[in-house]
């Protein structure tokens, strides 16, 4: 149950630090509509094309965003020395990767649901007839994200040139997020509707692969 | 030494034979033709590669298990050749596909999957370069080629089921898949030939990096 409290006390701290600033969540929302602003500039797609291909720009921006955005994750906590003393203060250390992958989970679920109602203005895309499960589909796709993201910005953030480092690490290693999520949100967009569910479960078991590799190998990433 | 140098000949002896059976004595495709003989080299390769990497993935877990700095050199040396042979790979396919399919590149499951691979370790190797303590390096490296090497099976099925424009495998495909008895075995002939050619590589590669540990530590030594 430590796991859990701690998980729980380290979550608050790290909302905490973020809702002071907004630092983040700022960058991160203008980030996203300026890329996807540059998109529509440099497709200038129709409607029928914007059905088609918008689900991958959002998404690809989306991976973007989020390689910049979980840079500082780990990067912080070394700038101001606190590393240690986080780990000295909880049983596992899994908790600490657990309260940054949740709270980087809702930042990026947070920015998404900003950015959907202008998406969906920008593209002429109507979004409310699925939008429970693209919401879902969101969800699970974030959480991937989250998951491999922060366990390699607990590598890059120890390594020289960090910040290109992060996005060349981290891209390659998210390919089935992008081909699933980008294909389930299309189908979800389109005139006809369809939830594809094998690819929702593909996500979620994406999810679980990296949240177990996670668990097994995260101790190590922190170790001094 | 001696060992070092019987090992090498053997290979390229092997290598040699495997060409000369693959341009000699395997029948003409009948309708390829000649162009079909790149496969030999091709799929031994790529067969050849992903077992390196396999070995790759092992020397990493071992050396997160057990620390020794010989699994780190067995880690880097794998994926060097490892990527060497998948450069072949990506080579030699679009070479035989533009005759065949009349086109350099599709989005095939097995061609982008291979393709992310190669990304994956190219990561792995400019992580190694930009991390200068060797433990951490070691250790980090280790740690992202183990989330690298889970990654591989989850790209290829993403695109497998999401991305499919796909050629039947000539292997435990279904009816009217197979070769001709001299082609299996010339293939497999040069399968063999490229293991073993891959595994007097990786023992060179070896035995460099071990001497290259050898020589800091004795710097190190010197220095203090």
């Amino acid at each position: 149950m430590s796991l859990l409290s701690n998980t729980a006390t380290l979550l608050g701290k790290e909302l905490r630090t973020e809702f002071r600033s907004r630092e983040l969540l700022t960058t991160t929302v203008v980030f996203i509509l300026v890329v996807l602003i540059l998109f529509s500039f440099a497709i200038n797609p129709t409607s029928e094309e914007s059905r088609e291909f918008g689900p991958g720009l959002l998404w690809l921006a989306i991976l973007f965003a989020a390689s910049l955005m979980l840079q500082p994750c780990f990067l912080r906590e070394q700038t101001n020395d606190t590393l240690s003393s986080l780990r000295l203060a909880v049983d596992d250390p899994f908790a600490i990767f657990l309260a940054k992958l949740i709270a980087n989970t809702l930042f990026l679920l947070l920015t998404e649901i900003l950015m959907l109602p202008l998406f969906a203005a920008f593209y002429n895309i109507p979004i409310l007839p699925k939008l429970y499960y693209l919401l879902l589909v969101l969800l699970l796709g974030s959480l991937g994200v989250s998951v491999a993201g922060t366990a390699l910005s607990a590598i890059s953030a120890q390594a020289r040139m960090r910040e290109l480092l992060l996005p060349l690490l981290l891209l390659p290693l998210l390919t089935p997020v992008l081909v699933v999520s980008a294909t389930v949100t299309v189908s979800l967009l389109d005139r006809e509707p369809v939830v594809q569910w094998k690819g929702i479960g593909f996500l979620a078991i994406f999810d679980l692969i990296f949240l177990t590799a996670l668990w097994l190998f995260g101790d190590y990433l922190l170790e001094e | 030494m001696v060992k070092r140098v019987i090992f090498g000949t053997l290979a390229l002896l092997f290598v040699i034979a495997g060409a000369y059976a693959a341009f000699f004595i395997a029948p003409t495709e009948r309708t390829m033709g000649d162009i079909q003989r790149i496969f030999y080299f091709h799929v031994g390769s790529a067969w050849a590669g992903m077992d390196v990497f396999f070995v790759c993935f092992i020397g990493n877990l071992l050396y997160v298990w057990r620390r020794d700095p010989k699994y780190d050199s067995l880690g880097v040396s794998c994926a060097e050749v490892g990527l060497v042979l998948t450069t072949v790979v990506l080579i030699t396919g679009p070479i035989w596909a533009h005759p065949v399919w009349g086109i350099w590149w599709t989005w095939d499951a097995r061609l982008t999957s291979t393709f992310v691979l190669w990304l994956l370790y190219v990561s792995y190797l400019l992580l190694r370069s930009l991390i200068e303590e060797a433990d951490r390096r070691a250790l980090l490296s280790a740690l992202f080629g183990i989330f690298a090497y889970i990654d591989v099976p989850l790209v290829f099925f993403s695109i497998r089921w999401w991305r499919t424009q796909h050629p039947a495998p000539v292997f435990m495909g279904g009816e009217g898949s197979g070769l001709d008895p001299i082609m299996k075995k010339v293939f497999f002939f040069n399968v063999l030939a490229m293991h073993i050619f891959a595994a007097f590589l990786v023992a060179e590669r070896y035995v460099l990096e071990r001497t290259k540990h050898e020589v800091e530590l004795l710097q190190h030594e010197a220095e203090a």
